[in-house]
């Protein structure tokens, strides 16, 4: 494994991106040269609340795609609904050409598109090894009356140890292969999900906030991990919340906002689309609130000067009301 | 007072029919719950259906003693698809609330008079051990040795009995370290995460809730074999009591439950035998020797609860397991 080589500190390579998934104007919706997923129409609603409306929406093939949007867009309900975790009031999907609407999660995952949790599910009481080995497709002896006969499934068995083993040496957990999975720190049950579900050999690798609670040391060997999936023929979609690594490692970038895409295209060019600006950056995102309100010293960048004035203003108008109320105390 | 026979009889008690029939039962249940995780508070329903079965087979249609052990295992198996098949698609508490109503429902069609020719109703069932003595091919008399001084039929009972339990053992330990097995225990840990890694996870329950429930109307039958059929026996707190001997060895292990079945049986006969007789010595004031019998009861209620306080893995269990339970 050539990544357990590389020195801790050297700096990350960029690696090239791809380019050219989309065909025609980028806009919300558009179609992709090479598709492994196309949904239309997903409605998915709570009660009143529209969780999810996706009119259409392509997933481009061996490219990384990063899904972002608010607290509440709906990214985490779309996974739920393309995994078959969840069933949407209406509509069509199909992976890889396959038609996956009514069909149970274990089935799509079957179909090679596995996914792993916002909130990591590692088997706590299984150790790190069969945590692994779990995910290994077709086993002989998970068969129930098989099973009782070790002579059926020892072979299979041993080969699926031995790839989980290498699987755990790649993601550095093979010292802990033995311990409960319970043991592992958050991190670690965000590399051993991630390992875990790669033993399926799956074609699409739905990843549901990577990064979530992982600490920066590991996030860059977790970054590296993904990139590799689309350096074997992989393609990758994940839920994300950090800017900073969507710019990094993600080759097409889908917006959600109250259930609906607003936006999608390539990293650079969707960071500066207005729509996508106004419903999760903000307008003054690389501004430090610190320096407008003048708590801390520093420059206000030119861009910024309105904002400063608006808060200057504002900071004024709260004295003022202050003082009125109570003249005694600031005379 | 006999300090001497009280003790025979406990030790006695270590090979009794009602011992291993709560092993055998415990065994099915360390299945649903130890390592499937199946919240089952209705295995006395499964060792009524057993019992029954096999009475009712043997008495009103004839059969065999050992069809009438085939017809326990089948009901078993249709009493867990009708119950499976509706509630293991919903979350794990919904189980616990159908097992235990189904438990009372079973137990009230043998206990109502509707049925009373074939059930015998609130007199259960006897008279049934025809075809199983017939085949017992231990010469007549008394032997044994110690405490352990059965007669023939004795002997038949729990040499048939031990074979059963040793069979259930096998099979559970050499499930559970198969790949199946790990499936199962990854189905405790998070259905979710195993459902995303493509297994039937409702197909392996159900798989789950058959085999432990033929454990379980494996252990009525033992039950039933030497005396008879009772409907005061399947309630619920036989439910209870087997947790106890569950819990009492270990949930997720394969001899935990064999082992708490034995000691279970081992207390219980040691106090019901020791308590009269200090009642009748005068150094347990207050009391009578009914009331002796209920603070029996109490004191293994005291006991399940130091256990599962002190020692929650129970006597076998792993104590890494429980260690990591509580995050």
């Amino acid at each position: 494994m050539s990544s357990n080589e590389t020195p801790i500190n050297e700096a990350p390579v960029q690696r090239e991106k791809a380019t050219n998934l989309h065909k025609g104007d980028i806009a919300p919706g558009v179609a992709k040269v090479d598709p492994i997923i196309i949904a239309d129409g997903i409605r998915r609603t709570f009660g009143g609340l529209t969780a999810v409306d996706v009119d259409h929406i392509e997933i481009p093939r061996n490219a990384i795609t990063a899904l972002i949007g608010p607290n509440g867009a709906g990214k985490t309900t779309l996974f739920n609904l393309l995994t078959g975790f969840d069933k949407p009031d209406g509509g069509t999907w199909t992976f890889e050409g396959n038609s996956l609407a009514g069909m149970p999660a274990f089935k799509v995952a079957r179909l090679g598109q596995v996914r792993t949790f916002q909130l990591t599910k590692a088997l706590g009481l299984l150790t790190v090894l069969e945590n692994m080995k779990l995910g290994a497709k077709d086993q002989r002896g998970e068969k129930f009356f098989s099973s009782m006969f070790p002579a059926l499934w020892r072979k299979q068995d041993d080969a699926i140890e031995q790839r989980a083993m290498m699987l755990l040496k790649k993601f550095k957990l093979d010292a802990k292969s033995e311990d409960f999975a319970a043991s592992l720190s958050g991190g670690q049950r965000k590399l051993l999900e991630m390992a875990r579900a790669l033993m399926s050999q799956p074609t699409l690798v739905m990843l549901d906030e990577p990064m979530a609670g992982v600490n920066p040391a590991l996030t860059q060997s977790l970054l590296d991990h993904i990139l590799d999936l689309k350096d074997e023929g992989m393609t990758v979609l994940f839920v994300e919340h950090d800017m900073h690594m969507v710019r990094h490692i993600a080759d097409w970038v889908i917006v959600m906002a109250e259930g609906r895409v607003v936006a999608e295209g390539p990293p650079d060019e969707v960071m500066k689309n207005q729509a996508v600006i106004d419903a999760y950056l903000g307008a003054h995102q690389d501004v430090d609130l610190g320096v407008v309100t003048g708590r801390v010293a520093g420059e206000i960048p030119e861009e910024a000067q309105d904002l400063a004035a608006e808060v200057a203003a504002l900071d004024s108008a709260i004295r003022n009301r202050a003082a009125n109320d109570n003249p005694e105390k600031t005379s | 007072m006999d300090l001497l026979q009280i003790l025979s009889n406990t030790v006695s008690s270590i090979l009794g029919p009602a011992t291993i029939a709560y092993a055998l039962a415990a065994v099915g249940l360390a299945v649903h719950f130890g390592y499937t995780g199946l919240l089952n508070f209705g295995i006395a329903a499964y060792m009524a259906i057993g019992a029954y079965g096999y009475a009712i087979s043997v008495l009103t249609f004839g059969l065999p003693w050992w069809g009438g052990v085939l017809v326990g295992i089948v009901g078993s198996i249709i009493f867990s698809l009708i119950l499976g098949i509706p509630t293991l698609r919903l979350r794990g508490d919904y189980l616990a609330i159908v097992t235990i109503a189904a438990a009372e429902v079973i137990r009230l069609l043998f206990l109502t008079n509707a049925f009373d020719a074939v059930t015998g109703s609130a007199d259960g069932l006897s008279g049934y051990h025809d075809s199983f003595r017939a085949a017992n091919p231990l010469p007549d008399g008394t032997f044994g040795f110690g405490p352990f001084t059965y007669n023939s039929t004795g002997w038949w009972v729990r040499i048939i009995g031990v074979l059963i339990l040793a069979i259930a053992v096998l099979i559970v330990w050499s499930v559970m370290r198969s790949p199946w097995g790990r499936v199962i225990k990854g189905i405790r840990e998070d259905e979710d995460a195993v459902r995303a890694l493509g297994k039937n996870v409702f197909a392996y329950k159900l798989q789950a809730l058959v085999l432990g429930g033929i454990f379980g109307a494996l252990g009525g039958i033992v039950y039933a074999l030497p005396s008879s059929v009772n409907p005061g026996v399947y309630v619920t707190s036989l439910t209870f009591f087997v947790y106890t001997a569950l819990l009492l060895g270990g949930a997720a292990t394969v001899f935990g439950p064999v082992l708490g079945a034995v000691l279970f049986w081992v207390v219980q006969t040691f106090l019901s035998n020791l308590l009269p007789a200090l009642v009748v010595s005068g150094i347990l004031p207050f009391m009578s020797t009914s009331q002796s019998q209920t603070l029996r009861f109490i004191l293994v209620g005291v006991a399940l609860m130091l256990l599962v306080i002190f020692k929650p893995q129970g006597l076998l269990g792993n104590k890494k397991e429980l260690t990591f339970v509580k995050q």
